[in-house]
């Protein structure tokens, strides 16, 4: 029977994580494919997933009432979305579109929290990877602000 | 007429003549974007315009305004007509954009250092450009594309401010069903119509498949973004001498003499602009130069 587990172990996101790790979030984790147009989660939302996509494309977007969505950023194959699940109060802070046919395996944040707190190693671990996470997007996001392609004055 | 200081006194071509333009005449321009437009030129009296390499600028010499440096945007494979993409953002410029077809303009070069179009024979190829540096960079892609089977896996990454500002369009959708070039590009803010990447493009290259160990990484676009792509493609694993990137500085004389264009011990107009990292690396971050 083939498993996620081989895809989960040889993600990037993941690298160098021990396999009894890899195990337990195996047992949080499961296979999810949203339609192009199907809502991923809605601002406000619990998050209580996040999700590692294995195929197609995602936008994030902030609604502006009465002129539509606003995308801030798209996530492809191989990115890893959310962070939320792991910060009280877990809420999600903007919408998520599929832009096309989208296929992610689904980490249950519940679940992982619960195993992170029974094993903190596990934690730590994933914590380190967030924090990395956290900084690329951080990072990607001041050079968004800076407008470099302006003219600049 | 090429210029190249080092040969200069050999060759017959002097200074002088490196000063002096010919004259073209503008034959098609076209609208690329709001700011954004591209003029083909052709030399006045039915002469071939002069051979570039990829990465090579000419001093449009606007009679009256003044002179700036653009690049060459065309194929180097058919340098005629000699092909420029132009922002409007300052008066020479902006007086370029008011010319019409038929109007003459001045033109000194090529001049500077190209892309390594031939260090890259055999190897993966890695474009990454942000916005009018889609411009300097169209040459070497034409370069390459003209010879594929010696090239490996190539790949364009292009940012751009929205997508209203995306250059040359209609070649990037040409250039997108092609089977053997991936192109990803992505624009900075984007309303929910736009079904493409938003995100800086640094965000592309952890998400782009290429052979980091020898591929070359050609980088064109604002300083900013050059230095965070450079950083990007450090963390990917490719050695600091198969990144080349594209110096923009106060060009004038465009052969060395003048120093408006000083980078430390290096002059952009006459070493440059293509420069490898590992030679303008030392200089990159400091803001005294």
């Amino acid at each position: 029977m083939q498993t996620l587990e081989p895809y989960l172990a040889e993600h990037p996101f993941l690298k160098g994580m021990e396999s009894r790790h890899i195990e337990l979030l195996m047992g949080c984790a499961s296979n999810v494919r949203f339609d192009e147009g199907d809502y991923v989660f809605h601002e406000g939302d619990e998050a209580n997933q996040f999700y590692f996509i294995r195929h197609g494309r995602l936008a994030l977007e902030v609604f502006r009432p009465h002129k539509g969505g606003i995308v801030v950023q798209t996530l492809g194959e191989g990115s890893v979305l959310g962070w939320s699940w792991l910060v009280a109060p877990h809420l999600r802070h903007f919408d998520c579109r599929a832009m096309e046919l989208t296929r992610a395996i689904a980490l249950d944040g519940t679940c992982l929290r619960r195993k992170c707190e029974e094993d903190h190693e596990l934690g730590y671990e994933i914590m380190k990877r967030f924090v990395h996470l956290m900084e690329d997007e951080l990072l990607a996001l001041r050079i968004q602000l800076l407008d470099i392609y302006g003219v600049q004055p | 007429m090429v210029y190249n200081p080092k040969t200069a006194n050999r060759s017959g071509t002097s200074a002088l003549d490196a000063m002096c333009p010919s004259m073209y005449r503008i034959q098609r321009i076209r609208k690329e974007t709001e700011d954004t437009f591209t003029i083909d030129l052709t030399a006045v009296g039915g002469t071939n315009g002069p051979a570039f390499k990829p990465g090579q600028f000419n001093m449009l010499y606007i009679y009256g305004v003044g002179e700036v440096p653009i690049s060459i945007s065309g194929d180097p494979t058919q340098p005629n007509p000699l092909i420029h993409t132009v922002r409007a953002v300052g008066a020479v410029t902006k007086a370029l954009r008011r010319l019409g077809v038929g109007d003459t303009v001045g033109i000194r070069g090529p001049f500077g250092a190209g892309w390594p179009t031939d260090k890259a024979l055999g190897k993966d190829v890695v474009l990454i450009t942000g916005g009018i540096g889609l411009a300097p960079l169209r040459p070497a892609l034409y370069q390459i594309l003209a010879n594929r089977d010696k090239y490996g896996k190539v790949v364009l990454l292009y940012g751009t401010r929205t997508p209203q500002d995306i250059l040359f369009r209609q070649e990037l959708e040409q250039w997108r069903a092609r089977f053997d070039l991936d192109v990803e590009v992505t624009v900075d803010r984007a309303d929910e119509n736009w079904r493409g990447n938003v995100g800086v493009v640094t965000t592309l290259i952890p998400r782009t498949s290429f052979d980091s160990s020898s591929c070359i990484a050609m980088i064109c676009g604002p300083e900013v973004m050059m230095r965070y792509t450079v950083l990007a493609l450090q963390k990917r694993g490719i050695p600091v001498e198969n990144i080349f990137v594209s110096m923009e500085r106060n060009m004038k004389c465009a052969i060395g003499l003048c120093g408006h264009c000083q980078f430390g011990p290096k002059f952009i107009c006459k070493d440059g602009p293509v420069f490898s990292f590992d030679v303008v690396r030392d200089l990159f971050n400091k803001r005294e130069v």
